[in-house]
């Protein structure tokens, strides 16, 4: 479209003007005649063999290297909901955990498989708890988490948004059924430092949670769900209510509980003293205490990198018998195009 | 009485029929002064006639508004919708029925678990409460809160019906209406007209049409008849190339044909007149061997008619007004060939002649005597004229059938010859003549006439057929002269357009109003109808019939009509069913009168069945009423879609009545296109409209459908499997703004471009390929198991989606600070995935990338990341649980990446493995022809004169096929001979 031999300037722009006038025409003509240019793939043999070949070799790899990272990930997981009740008292597990005048302490002891690198992640599971339930999820007021008693319509909260006639802080089920087994670690009689400072997410502990909000009634009605909170800590820094209230999207699920911050030993032994306070008999749930480093990936998880490898090599193989399809029979469709009748 | 104030003291009683829908028939008398005068249609003036030749008419009304026989055979305009609408909607019935049945479902599962809450005061689930609950989690009253359940659940699950489909589907059709109104294929320039979609409804159902019914006048031909052939005295005179002759010669390539074509397009300037021979024209016939012959030949055509000269003031020109254009086009060829007749009297008819000797034009009177008129038994009419010399002068001309019978001993020295012509003729689609003369003896003469003005001015009923007894009487012993051919002008490109649609397997149908001699003339120029196909003609004007009319008892005589016509479809039945395919192809051409009969209840069934299986189908004869209820009966019965193309008043029921209705915008006012759904300007442009646009359509709106529900499955389905893992209480993984945005914003417009732009194949390969068609006429792209398919790749992809998701974010830590997956990380990945998955999903089916659709498609993409952005960089109070759950949980984690790369990929296999092993070994038409392209095959024409051959069944009409055929034939008998 370019025009040569203008003169001046001014000529250049003119036949600049016309030129971009009639490519817009142009543009405008293929557009209203359907006629745009395009890309039209077709799916050739060639191109449907590459395709796999190549999400095979790209696939396998991955897969491989997130396996590995998944096997280097050590990860302690101990079931403690049986153990921690006393024999006599299990034929009854519901009245052992309801019964609030037994102490309820209990030790475990932990052997340390390979050598575990700080940071050490705590986390409690719990398993069969539907923290997804709508009724649950819903039974919050964030309005209320951030504003304390500023904000006064609890009715989300409903049934526990209030004892006593006034209103709880925080309210609802979530905040309520707070899990509250506490552990502690003991190496060689010696107690390991657990960290529980920024085990939440920072943006619920900034813009979630308010640091002026102190809890408030809670726990006072006449039936007690999960655990107390200190009244002097604002909400902000009650990290265990934070990681509580992002509620699980599945029934099984860890919640993060501190982080042990020195290396294990291979071999080591350690001790939990737990209080087993939470009460997952009534409805059969599991409590299982987790220990794991981590990796770049996260956690113990080997479903990803055995799903890459399958989907890498399903796809070579497809490839593989496409292409020997291809070469047994090859095309010949136009005697194909004819009436289908 | 020529003046108005005569009418005065006029009184007159009519006695007439009451209102009804025949057209053609119309009985009363007009009783005036003690004397009754029979009415009949002649008489009759229909309902927005126009007048011609004169300038006013005495007449009396006898019918008015609704009682009109042209309101009678109107019909109410209808509703139309398309078939693949139609079966839209029930998918989405169907979809509605899935829907109810998760909830279902859902509903008892959450019945039980709620039950078992509360089991003798003891709680189960204690972190629920479920003591001190409101209906909807009561343990108690379990049943009432499953109801309720089932409520929400319907609500939840909502999002498996697309509502956004119709929304989407009216844009996309909207924009499908104005691509095809802004083709400049279809706009003609010569009346400045584009094509134009009046309704938007029914353009997906342009590419499934089967059945095309067809006006003739106006639609096919231009209703302008040209002299182009003759053959006197056994030889065969005039180039003219007919419409037909130039596709088919086209088809052949033949070099020598286009030069004439060409020459010929620059010289037909007279309209009725494409005669081009040297050896007569222009006076030098004098030279051909049989010059007295032809001089005979050319006498005949510029006496023995009934038209009327109009001379022109100014330039002195001769026109002519005439019942039928074809008798017009006689007399203009007479006064092309130097024989002008230029004056009419009573008793005369006067005739410029060029004498052969000087080379002048001779004034020639020749004195009428009698006029033998046609009519549609006798086939011929004549005049007997008395020449200056003297000599009486028989001149006769007429249809072979009769004329052949009726020569003399000594008339018949060119028989053969002529025979062989007029064959020739017919089978290009000329309508013939055959032209014969008689001298005749004083006496004779006076002996005829004697009894002929007795006949005439008898009084009786039979006084016609007292007439036509003596005119038979006189006309025989004729001497043959020779044959004329005259061509009843086609629309320009119709026999292309016609074979194109024949070859994409649509069946097309002649349904006119005209004679039929003048409908089998037309059946061949279009190629309707060939040599070798066997015609089942079913008539009810044969003589037995005409005597049956006649009869006193009306009843009788129409059972007896009936019985008639039935006894014929049962022939012609027996003749399909009993036809193998050396024997041809069967053409079916009915008359309207057996039409009546045949669509009668009883009967319609069998004249449907012969009808289908025949290669062509004409109606003549046929009122609008049975334009429509032909229509109807095709397209109810086989369930067929049907196009009704016209252009004339008498149209519109048919137009209304058929599925989808064509107007054509020409010259007969604009009653048929007000009543179409599709207007276009010339009957050549329903082959682009029909093979490109149509087809491209329903591609379109088929496979946006079928992604729509693909897309809302998919989605849908991770909700309902979602909701196994939480105890079936109605909780939605994905954030409501998610949720309500899904259809709007990241899914919409690819699903839009697909129905706009897509094109498996280009224009040019639709046109080059018509089999193409036929995906949409056997609704191929919208069949049950390709919609099911497309229903059971949603739920495949739901599920790969939903539980690679799980599984690969169980309990463990997701990234390297150890956090775990709450509820809403889980759904911001799923829904991540779901928006690649079923944008990729569209990037692999759509088979045209413009940068539109990469716009869009990609743009989908980013745009929901932008929106994650935006989303969650707003205040907790709006973005709740989206709060940063991108920029600070999703995006750093690699793990979020990983998955989302498997899960798109491994959606994808399924259907890309699929389509794969099917474009490779089981191709559909389209994927053959996007190999035909890649490869580069398709610009080889042998290739592609296989291609086409192997679009031809028997029964394909159209001029490739008489090609074909023709070849076939000619092969058979070289191979006989030898």
């Amino acid at each position: 479209m370019e025009v040569e031999g203008g003169n001046t300037s001014a000529n250049d722009a003119v036949a600049r003007k016309i030129s971009i006038q009639s490519r817009r025409a142009k543009v405008f003509y293929q557009f209203t005649q359907q006629n745009l240019p395009a890309c039209k793939p077709v799916l050739t043999p060639s191109w449907i063999v590459t395709t796999f070949l190549l999400m095979g070799v790209i696939f396998i790899p991955i897969g491989l290297v997130t396996l590995r990272t998944s096997h280097s990930v050590i990860e302690i997981v101990e079931r403690y909901d049986t153990e921690c009740i006393p024999e006599k008292f299990r034929g009854n597990k519901v009245s052992y955990i309801k019964d609030s005048t037994i102490l309820k302490n209990c030790s475990l002891y932990l052997k340390v498989p390979k050598h575990m690198k700080a940071p050490i992640y705590i986390y409690y599971q719990l398993d069969n708890y539907y923290q997804n339930h709508r009724r649950y999820v819903k039974s919050r007021n964030d309005q209320q988490l951030l504003h304390g008693l500023k904000s006064n319509d609890t009715s989300s909260c409903q049934p526990e948004d209030s004892s006593n006639g006034l209103p709880s802080v925080p309210c609802g089920l979530i905040a309520w059924s707070l899990f509250n087994d506490t552990f502690k670690f003991i190496r060689e009689s010696s107690e390991l430092v657990v960290n529980r400072k920024n085990i939440a997410w920072k943006s619920d502990r900034n813009h979630k949670f308010g640091k002026q909000v102190y809890p408030f009634n809670f726990q006072n009605g006449t039936f007690i769900g999960g655990g107390s909170l200190d009244p002097s800590v604002p909400l902000s820094d009650q990290e265990d209510l934070i990681v509580w209230m992002r509620t699980a999207a599945l029934p099984s699920f860890r919640k993060m509980y501190g982080r042990i911050e020195e290396d294990l030993d291979a071999d080591d032994v350690i001790a939990v003293h737990l209080m087993n306070n939470y009460n997952t008999y009534s409805f059969g749930g599991k409590k299982k205490l987790v220990l794991s480093t981590s990796s770049w990936l996260g956690g113990k998880n080997d479903f990803l990198g055995v799903a890459y490898v399958f989907v890498g090599s399903s796809s070579i193989i497809i490839s593989l018998v496409f292409m020997l399809l291809h070469v047994k029979n090859p095309s010949s469709f136009a005697g194909r195009l004819s009436f289908p009748l | 009485m020529h003046e108005d104030s005569n009418f005065q003291n006029f009184k007159a009683i009519i006695r007439c029929e009451d209102p009804n829908a025949n057209l053609y028939t119309f009985v009363g008398s007009l009783e005036l002064e003690e004397q009754q005068y029979p009415l009949t249609p002649q008489q009759l003036l229909l309902r927005d006639s126009k007048l011609r030749n004169t300038d006013c008419i005495y007449g009396a009304v006898i019918f008015t508004g609704r009682d009109t026989k042209v309101f009678q055979n109107s019909t109410g305009p209808p509703s139309k919708r398309s078939k693949v609408e139609r079966r839209m909607d029930k998918i989405i019935y169907f979809l509605f029925g899935i829907l109810v049945l998760m909830s279902f479902i859902g509903s008892i599962f959450f019945g039980i678990a709620t039950r078992e809450d509360l089991q003798d005061g003891k709680m189960k689930r204690w972190y629920l409460r479920p003591d001190d609950t409101t209906a909807y989690y009561d343990p108690k009253r379990a049943a009432v809160a499953a109801v309720l359940h089932f409520l929400t659940a319907l609500m939840l699950y909502g999002y498996l019906i697309p509502i956004s489909l119709y929304v989407s589907i009216e844009i996309v059709k909207i924009l499908q209406s104005i691509f095809i109104n802004q083709d400049l294929h279809m706009y003609y320039e010569e009346t400045d007209k584009p094509a134009r979609a009046r309704t938007s409804n029914l353009n997906e159902e342009l590419g499934q049409v089967d059945t095309i019914l067809s006006d003739k006048t106006g639609t096919l031909t231009c209703n302008s008849m040209e002299f182009i052939k003759c053959s006197i005295a056994g030889t065969s005179y005039g180039r003219g190339v007919t419409e037909v002759e130039r596709a088919m010669a086209r088809r052949k390539g033949s070099p020598l044909e286009e030069e004439v074509t060409e020459e010929q397009e620059d010289k037909a300037s007279i309209k009725g007149f494409n005669f081009e021979d040297e050896r007569i024209m222009n006076g030098s016939w004098d030279n051909e061997p049989h010059a007295d012959v032809i001089q005979k030949f050319l006498r005949l055509l510029a006496t023995c008619h009934t038209a009327l000269p109009e001379v022109d003031e100014e330039n002195g020109k001769i026109s002519y007004e005439a019942e039928s254009p074809d008798e017009a086009a006689f007399v203009i060829a007479a006064r092309e060939l130097g024989f002008e007749f230029y004056e009419r009297t009573q008793t005369s008819i006067s005739v410029h002649e060029l004498d052969p000797v000087t080379g002048t034009k001779v004034e020639r009177s020749y004195s009428l005597l009698n006029v033998l008129e046609f009519s549609s038994s006798r086939k011929r009419m004549s005049v007997i004229v008395r020449s200056e010399e003297g000599t009486l002068l028989l001149l006769s001309k007429g249809a072979d059938s009769v004329m052949f019978e009726r020569l003399a001993e000594n008339g018949r020295e060119f028989e053969e010859q002529t025979k062989e012509h007029i064959n020739e003729y017919a089978d290009a689609g000329l309508r013939t003549l055959i032209l014969a003369y008689r001298e005749l003896d004083e006496k004779e003469y006076i002996q005829f006439n004697e009894e002929f003005t007795e006949a005439k001015n008898s009084v009786s009923a039979d006084r016609e057929e007292l007439a036509e007894e003596i005119a038979e009487k006189i006309e025989k012993n004729l001497i043959l002269l020779g044959a004329t051919a005259v061509e009843d002008k086609l629309q320009n490109g119709v026999p292309e357009c016609i074979d194109k649609l024949a070859q994409a397997g649509i069946k097309l149908w002649v349904l006119t109003g005209d004679k039929m001699e003048t409908a089998i003339n037309i059946g061949f120029a279009c190629s309707l109808l060939r040599q070798g196909m066997r015609q089942v003609i079913i008539s009810s004007e044969t003589p037995e019939s005409k005597t049956l009319e006649k009869s006193e008892d009306k009843s009788a005589a129409a059972a007896a009509l009936k019985a008639s016509v039935l006894h014929q479809l049962i022939r012609g039945k027996e003749l399909l069913d009993s036809s193998n395919e050396s024997l041809g192809p069967l053409a079916l051409i009915i008359d309207g009168k057996s039409l009546t009969y045949a669509l009668e209840d009883d009967v319609k069934d069998l004249f449907l069945e012969l009808a289908i299986g025949c290669a062509s189908v004409i109606c003549c004869r046929s009122s609008p009423k049975q334009k429509a209820l032909v229509t109807r009966l095709v397209k109810t019965k086989t369930s067929s879609t049907t196009l009704a193309i016209g252009d004339g008043a008498n149209d519109v029921g048919m137009l209304q009545e058929a599925d989808i209705g064509v107007g054509i915008s020409g010259v007969e006012g604009m009653q048929a296109v007000m009543s179409s759904d599709i207007a276009i300007a010339q009957f050549r442009f329903l082959e682009r409209l029909l093979l490109v646009h149509g087809h491209w359509c329903y591609r379109r709106i088929s496979s946006m459908i079928c992604y729509f529900f693909y897309k809302n499955i998919a989605f849908g389905f991770t909700l309902f499997f979602f909701e196994a893992y939480a105890s079936f209480s109605g909780q939605p993984v994905y954030n409501d703004w998610f949720l309500s945005l899904y259809n709007v914003f990241f899914t919409s417009l690819p699903v839009i471009a697909l129905g706009v732009f897509d094109q498996d194949v280009s224009a040019r390969f639709c046109l080059k390929f018509p089999l193409l068609y036929q995906e949409g006429v056997q609704n191929i792209l919208f069949s049950w198991t390709r919609i099911l398919g497309w229903a059971l790749n949603g739920v495949a992809n739901a599920a790969i989606i939903f539980f690679f998701c799980i599984h690969a974010m169980k309990q463990q830590a997701f990234r390297k600070g150890g956090e775990v997956i709450g509820l809403e990380i889980l759904g911001t990945t799923m829904y991540t995935c779901v928006v690649w998955v079923v944008n990729c999903q569209m990037a692999l089916s759509v088979t045209y990338f413009t940068y539109i659709q990469h716009l869009f498609i990609w743009g989908g993409i980013t745009f929901w990341y932008i929106f994650l952005l935006a989303y969650g960089a707003m205040d907790p109070y709006i973005s709740t649980t989206a709060y940063k759950v991108f920029i600070e949980a999703c995006a750093p984690a690699p793990s979020f990446w990983l998955i989302t790369l498997l899960v798109l990929m491994s959606s994808l296999l399924p259907y890309f493995t699929y389509s794969a092993i099917q474009m490779r070994f089981f191709p559909l038409h389209h994927q053959m022809i996007q190999w035909f392209r890649s490869d580069g095959q398709t610009d080889d024409p042998e290739f592609c004169q296989m291609v086409r051959q192997r679009s031809l069944r028997p029964t394909t009409v159209g001029y490739t096929a008489r090609f074909e055929a023709s070849s076939r034939d000619l092969k058979a008998k070289i191979e006989d001979s030898l």
